[in-house]
């Protein structure tokens, strides 16, 4: 299990107090994110940036029914806190040109243009730990998990009062337990 | 006179925290005839007030102010300054909880004699037992509307319990049911039934679940004798040379400090907040803090052995629909140390939402069979367990240097897990899988231990003032008029989940307090 250092300890903080919250996941078959679907977004990070850290962000909970715009809505999450904040932002930047370089070191390409899964992962390896890391790891466990679009793809159906619970619409409708 | 009362009412008896503990027992003493204010530091949210979404519904609800953490447990690493999943509202953790209603077996009151001296355990007896608690749990289960007493039919059960109750069944298990909730399976006491809403912890929006807020406190105030002062954070009780108490002090909704008199205080805040009030009413009578002599104030914390099991199956079933705890296998509740660890454990169904299952499930853990796990969400049954732990000395709450808004210091929990919680822990995850796979299971998740729901211990119950915070009705051996009324009473934390017993002893308690008062002794 990943140790979480005060950066982290202060963030999650931070999304629990707002009642949102902590991580998620994807994996396009090839696991790679295509295209930008986030462009519409303001941005306050460089665009490689944004799209290194959606390319984390499905790396680390690779879910093929997922489209990329969800892991975008997740790090726009992030950007936004970039926005108003020189220093998350240049953490932010500093990081993710540092997984790039390690990324060009080992395979020549930026980190989201590996086109392994795997050699993906393992570099994601060498940093899980790093606070940065834990921090866009973090992140996605409200900021992707909680997003309600998602949640038929999980076969959770989320709120029940409103229709009455499931009385009368399958509490007990298991058919295959003797 | 009636509600609401003046702050310089020095006849009302003050009572910290409106859960389990302090709810009932304001209730209660309000039905008798006695003035009552409740000081809560949460707000009040009503049933309609309340959200189907487990984040939002924890950002309205949940205790979120600042704790630390420190000691081997696994939730110091995962969740380090949130160590306890209790709420801040009126109606206490009873807003969020499941309603599981069980009864301490007789041998579980009496921990040291029963399981001999267990290295690095600080066990005691309580002082009272079940023969004496019996008449108490039955009002306590009448009042609560618990099903399986009382004649209360038992809920029907869910996907999740048929899951289990087959795969217990397989194994061998016997005492396999729908439990003893405080759910109402029928209307009664004007609440209605459950509709299988499936949201338990988020507070039940039909009202079928019993709580403080929705009975007890409702019932107090139509007295006219109950005053329940929301968004009211006590920081010190205060006392006079003589030692008693006389009032406390407390930070309301805009930070101002109040000052609320008092013939008796009561101390309801749930066991981590109720030591830090106490450690932080220290003066110069009570260097230690208020009630200390004993240095216990603080320690032998209890959160029970707990982790989960989810079984993942290649067909749905849907946990999540319906009551949260719909079942339970009591098999394993009984103290038999052939099984190389001393007291028992329940295994209880319960089931997370999506939005909980991703922050609980393997907390830091990521990848792709983390993701593939995810993606069965649909398919898993869950269970949790919940047995003795050991109470030690060195579990405490103690007071850390950084302070609060109100410049309070805030509390540190302490924990290392006992061989025995461990042994206990490997021996109900090992069942928990049987039980699944013998309805075929393709494999089962051992989910290490939630923030604690149940915390327990920290002003125990002692015969002897040396060896515990208070005596046999929770009254402090040092200060006459200073009561502890809640979970943080408990000389030791059996098997069972603790609400019934709360609730139980805060009757006790009022009818102690009550017939104290009327001799003019209190
Ligand atoms: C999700 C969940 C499920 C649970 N399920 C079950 C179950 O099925 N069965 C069971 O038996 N138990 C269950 N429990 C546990 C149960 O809720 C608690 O054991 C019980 O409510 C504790 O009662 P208490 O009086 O000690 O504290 P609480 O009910 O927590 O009440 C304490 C109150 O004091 C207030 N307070 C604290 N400090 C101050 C202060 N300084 N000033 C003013 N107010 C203060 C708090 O805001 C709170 O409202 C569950 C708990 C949770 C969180
Ligand atoms: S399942 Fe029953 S008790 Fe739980 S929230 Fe729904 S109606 Fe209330």
């Amino acid at each position: 299990m990943a140790l979480r250092d005060d950066t982290l300890v202060q963030n999650r903080r931070g999304f629990l107090k707002s009642g949102a919250g902590l991580l998620a996941m994807t994996i396009m078959p090839s696991g790679l994110i295509v295209g930008n679907a986030w462009a519409q977004m303001p941005q306050s990070t460089d665009p490689d940036t944004f799209k290194t850290l959606v390319q984390m962000s499905r790396d680390c909970y690779p879910h093929a029914q997922i489209e990329d715009k969800y892991y975008a809505n997740a790090v726009n999450i992030l950007d936004e806190a970039a926005r108003s904040s020189e220093e998350e932002l240049a953490f932010l930047e500093d990081n993710c040109a540092k997984l790039d370089k390690a990324a060009m070191d080992a395979h020549g390409v930026r980190y989201s243009e590996i086109p392994s899964d795997d050699d993906r992962t393992a570099l994601l390896k060498l940093i899980e730990t790093d606070p940065f890391f834990q921090k866009v790891r973090g992140n996605l466990v409200v900021g992707l998990y909680n997003q309600k679009e998602l949640w038929p793809v999980f076969g959770y159906e989320g709120a029940s009062a409103d229709k009455g619970g499931y009385m009368d619409r399958g509490f007990n409708d298991i058919d295959w337990i003797s | 006179m009636p509600a609401p009362f003046d702050h310089n009412d020095s006849n009302v008896v003050v009572i910290v925290g409106s859960g389990a503990g302090g709810g009932t027992l304001g209730s209660e003493l309000a039905q008798k005839g006695i003035d009552v204010v409740i000081l809560e530091a949460g707000s009040r949210h009503e049933t309609w007030d309340f959200i189907n979404d487990e984040w939002d519904s924890f950002g309205q609800l949940a205790w979120k102010d600042k704790r630390m953490t420190s000691g081997d447990w696994q939730v110091a690493k995962d969740f380090p300054n949130l160590p306890a999943w209790i709420v801040k509202s009126v109606g206490g953790s009873t807003v969020h909880w499941a309603g599981a209603s069980l009864r301490f077996q007789e041998h579980e009151f009496k921990a040291r004699t029963n399981y001999g001296e267990v290295e690095g355990a600080n066990l005691l007896d309580w002082p009272i037992d079940l023969a004496e608690m019996e008449p108490w749990y039955a009002k306590a289960e009448d009042r609560m509307g618990v099903t399986r007493t009382n004649g209360i039919p038992g809920l029907p059960g869910n996907n999740n319990f048929k899951v289990l109750e087959a795969g217990a069944k397989k194994i061998g298990y016997k005492e396999v049911h729908t439990g003893r909730m405080a759910i109402n399976s029928e209307p009664r006491d004007d609440r209605a039934s459950c509709m299988q809403i499936g949201f338990c912890f988020q507070g039940c929006k039909s009202g079928a679940k019993w709580s403080t807020l929705v009975s007890e406190i409702p019932k107090g105030e139509a007295t006219g004798r109950l005053e329940v002062r929301p968004d009211s954070h006590v920081m010190r009780i205060e006392h006079d040379d003589s030692g008693k108490v006389t009032g406390v002090v407390y930070a309301d909704a805009e930070g101002r400090e109040q000052r609320q008199k008092a013939r008796v205080v009561c101390v309801a805040g749930n066991s981590i907040e109720s030591p830090r009030l106490l450690l932080n009413s220290n003066s110069s009578m009570f260097p230690d803090g208020l009630a200390n002599s004993s240095g216990q104030v603080g320690r032998n914390y209890m959160r029970h052995t707990t982790g989960s099991v989810y079984g993942v199956f290649d067909k749905p079933v849907h946990m999540y629909r319906g009551t949260t705890m719909a079942g339970i296998v009591q098999d394993e509740a009984k103290h038999d140390d052939s099984r190389g660890f001393v007291g028992g454990y329940e295994l209880e169904t319960l089931s997370l939402g999506l939005p909980f299952m991703a922050a609980f499930l393997m907390p830091g853990d990521w990848g792709r069979d983390f993701a593939a796990d995810m993606e069965q969400y649909r398919n898993m049954a869950g269970l949790w367990i919940v047995g003795e732990d050991m109470p030690r000395e060195d579990n405490r709450i103690t007071l850390a240097d950084e302070t609060d808004e109100y410049g309070m210091p805030i509390p540190n929990v302490n924990f290392d897990d006992h061989p025995n919680d461990t042994a206990m822990r490997d021996h109900a995850y090992k069942q928990g899988s049987a039980i699944y796979d013998a309805v075929g299971a393709m494999r089962t998740i051992h989910t290490p231990p939630y923030p604690s729901t149940h915390n327990l211990g920290t002003n125990r119950m002692s015969e002897r003032p040396e060896d515990g915070v208070v005596n046999r009705f929770g009254q402090a051996h040092d200060v006459p008029n200073l009561f502890v009324s809640d979970g943080s009473q408990f000389t030791t934390g059996a098997a069972e989940n603790p609400t019934l017993t709360i609730v139980s002893l805060a009757l006790r308690q009022a009818d102690h307090i009550a017939n104290r008062m009327g001799k003019g002794e209190l």
